[in-house]
């Protein structure tokens, strides 16, 4: 056991899973001597060496590009992006190759990736530095979204993305990399990939969330708890393959169900959580599916931006709405 | 002022547009077998062009890629290469995609509309025809890097078109593999048209080769209707990748015959006067114009290359008709390693559906 923030959990993770896989390697902008700009890598190339952990050019696309070519040959590449504002120039390399390469081969190539991205706003950043744009990689078949939002949950949720046979891509929340700390059982994956993930228990309302938003999803929850409000929360944490199951049953215990995450609304997650809420849930649900998100407006540069990002109050006042609906 | 760097590119040709020797011609060129296994392939490869496009025009292939015209590059490249080579080609590749083992039946398949054409029985580690232009020159880059790390003395080779030289992804690929110093070879098909878009259109660059420079590469320009120095070139770029000397790109000069695809007018953008003209540098004319002069090849011989190709390519055809489309369900398989429960789902409802309708 270590007592880690959610970074170093990232860190720890990803030297665990070179240690125990020499296939492991780790590449990307800055990721060497410097430990990468968050300081994600650090003492990786001290301890591995030259040979398991790569400088890149300045260069997105082939960043993960030749993590592709690295993946087919039968490595397993985690890549780094520095922030996700810059992930998009590897959208043609996730969507067109990495996602497809097993099925367009029928099982002859694959692409066992980790690409990895600090995302999220809450860090006065100046722009491009603070995209939630998750929905953009949830929408393509073939990849697997994952989204921790503690240390823990990090740490095992990395080592099972990079075990994982199939291309992930792993959105770390950057505002709480170092606000929490955690005990972290090193070693063990005991977070598996493909289930969400019920933090707190209750029978009156179910609080969907991912990300940092998780931590005042968790806050809303406890201040419900003093009314004798009972929230359960659920952290999404993989996106894609989405574990509605999870979500379901507890909105049939709840009737109640309040989505928030920090990317934008329309066409944001929430809205395949809620349409499948409508799909299989309609006759559990006493009260309308609330979502609190960002706006549709490209998330404020730092004077603004907390504006922008779902806060307690706003939660606690869809959370109350969805509780007084009758 | 202080010279820093200066930059030459040379161009090869070995044999003319007549078959005849521009300079003296390497041992290769002597080598009667080696020879006519070059035209061979190349005559199977225009083969299977035709009769990919009478089974397109037929509504039985979808839409198809013709290699008409740059046979010598395809050739020349894929029997350079040995077996432990990785070829990523793009998708006028099919001469070399042959010579690599992979079966006409697998191509006809392929270009018929069925993921089973890409999983190639034989080079299990070549890339499948990659179709978003010029993306797979990272994967060559990270291929090769995967052979370095290893020890291996493999190579990479790539092959894309001069369109594919004004992507991002060409450049960065290529920056990348030079300065990793992988063992990648990367081959510029420069058939002149990009769709409609001449090579003019392309590039103020003199050449496409010195782009490999921008990126600390060698490069040189051949003759890609000359089978010999293709082959020559790539031979000796494979010697020196695979003996860790770095990346090479080769830009391989040719003409595009066929329209771009077998959806696609040339006529609405080009004089089919000018495409006449080029096909007096005919890579097939050519090397069966050398076979001729200097190596005695005879009528029979001709029609016997001619036959067996036909009959080859005929059989692989009708193995592609008779082989049924795989069974729905197939649209889920290999999504992910293990199948979803969203997933499982969605196939359930399909095969219900499937079943309902009979």
């Amino acid at each position: 056991m270590a007592e880690l923030t959610l970074v170093q959990a990232v860190n720890a993770a990803l030297a665990q899973a070179m240690e125990e896989d020499e296939r492991v390697l780790v590449l990307g902008e800055d990721v060497g001597v410097d430990g990468g700009v968050f300081r994600a890598t650090d003492g990786l190339l001290d301890r591995f060496g030259p040979t398991r952990v790569f400088d890149t050019p300045l260069a997105e696309t082939v960043v993960a590009g030749a993590a592709i070519g690295l993946a087919a040959q039968g490595f397993r590449p985690v890549a780094e992006i520095q922030f996700m504002g810059f992930m998009y120039s590897t959208l043609d390399q996730m969507i067109s190759h990495a996602a497809r390469l097993r099925w367009r081969t029928r099982g002859r190539l694959t692409c066992p990736m980790v690409l990895r991205a600090p995302y999220g706003g809450g860090i006065r950043a100046i722009e491009h530095h603070s995209e939630s744009t998750e929905a953009l990689f949830a929408q393509i078949p073939g990849l697997r979204v994952v989204i921790p939002s503690a240390p823990n949950r990090a740490y095992g949720l990395l080592l099972n993305a990079i075990r994982c046979p199939d291309p992930v891509v792993f959105l770390e929340p950057k505002r709480i990399y170092r606000t929490i700390r955690e005990e972290v059982a090193l070693g063990t994956a005991v977070a598996p990939l493909d289930s969400c993930f019920v933090l707190n228990e209750g029978r009156d309302l179910t609080l969907v969330s991912w990300g940092a938003s998780v931590i005042e999803t968790m806050a809303v929850a406890e201040t419900l708890s003093r009314d004798g409000i009972g929230a359960e929360v659920i952290d999404v944490g993989t996106l894609r393959p989405l574990d509605s199951a999870t979500i379901l049953r507890s909105v049939e215990k709840t009737g109640r169900c309040v989505i928030v995450h920090e990317a934008a609304r329309t066409g944001g997650f929430g809205g395949e959580i809620a349409a499948r809420l409508a799909d299989e849930g309609l006759l559990f649900l006493q009260a309308p599916v609330k979502r609190v998100t960002g706006y549709d407006t490209v998330i404020p540069l730092p004077r603004l931006e907390h504006h922008y990002l779902p806060s307690t109050d706003r939660i606690l006042t869809a959370a109350r709405e969805v509780l007084a609906f009758e | 002022m202080t010279r820093v760097a200066t930059f030459e590119v040379h161009y090869t040709r070995l044999i003319d547009r007549d078959g005849r020797p521009t300079q003296p011609l390497p041992p290769l060129a002597e080598d009667r077998d080696a020879m006519v296994e070059m035209y061979r392939a190349m005559v199977l490869t225009r083969t299977f062009d035709t009769r990919a496009i009478a089974l397109q025009r037929t509504g039985r292939l979808g839409t198809y890629a013709s290699s008409l015209g740059q046979e010598a590059i395809a050739v020349g490249v894929g029997v350079a290469m040995t077996p432990a080579d990785v070829l990523l080609p793009y998708a006028r590749d099919h001469g070399a995609q042959l010579l690599r083992g992979v079966t006409l039946t697998e191509l006809f398949l392929f270009w018929g509309g069925d993921e089973r054409g890409s999983n190639f029985a034989t080079p299990r580690q070549d890339f499948p025809v990659t179709v978003p232009i010029a993306t797979h020159l990272p994967h060559a880059a990270g291929a090769a890097m995967a052979f370095k790390l290893r020890g291996e003395r493999r190579a990479a080779v790539c092959l894309c078109g001069d369109g594919a030289t004004s992507k991002g992804d060409f450049y960065e690929g290529l920056n990348l593999a030079g300065v990793w110093q992988v063992p990648a070879v990367f081959v510029v098909c420069n058939n002149a048209w990009a769709i409609s878009m001449p090579r003019a259109a392309q590039t103020a660059a003199e050449t496409l080769a010195q782009k490999a420079f921008a990126a600390g590469m060698s490069c040189e320009q051949v003759d890609g209707n000359d089978v010999v120095a293709v082959r020559i070139a790539m031979e000796a770029a494979l010697t020196r990748a695979r003996a860790g000397e770095g990346p090479h790109l080769i830009e391989a000069i040719t003409y595009r015959l066929a329209d771009h695809t077998t959806a696609d007018d040339a006529s609405r953008y080009r004089d089919d006067e000018v495409v006449g003209a080029h096909w007096e540098d005919d890579p097939i004319k050519r090397i069966k114009a050398y076979l001729v002069d200097q190596m005695d090849w005879s009528k029979e011989e001709e029609e016997a290359v001619i036959a067996a190709c036909s009959v080859e390519v005929e059989a692989a055809a009708e193995a592609y008709l008779a082989i049924p489309p795989q069974p729905v369900e197939a649209i889920f398989d290999f999504m992910y390693e293990t199948l979803p429960t969203d997933l499982a789902a969605q196939r359930d409802a399909l095969l219900k559906e499937v079943t309902r309708r009979g």
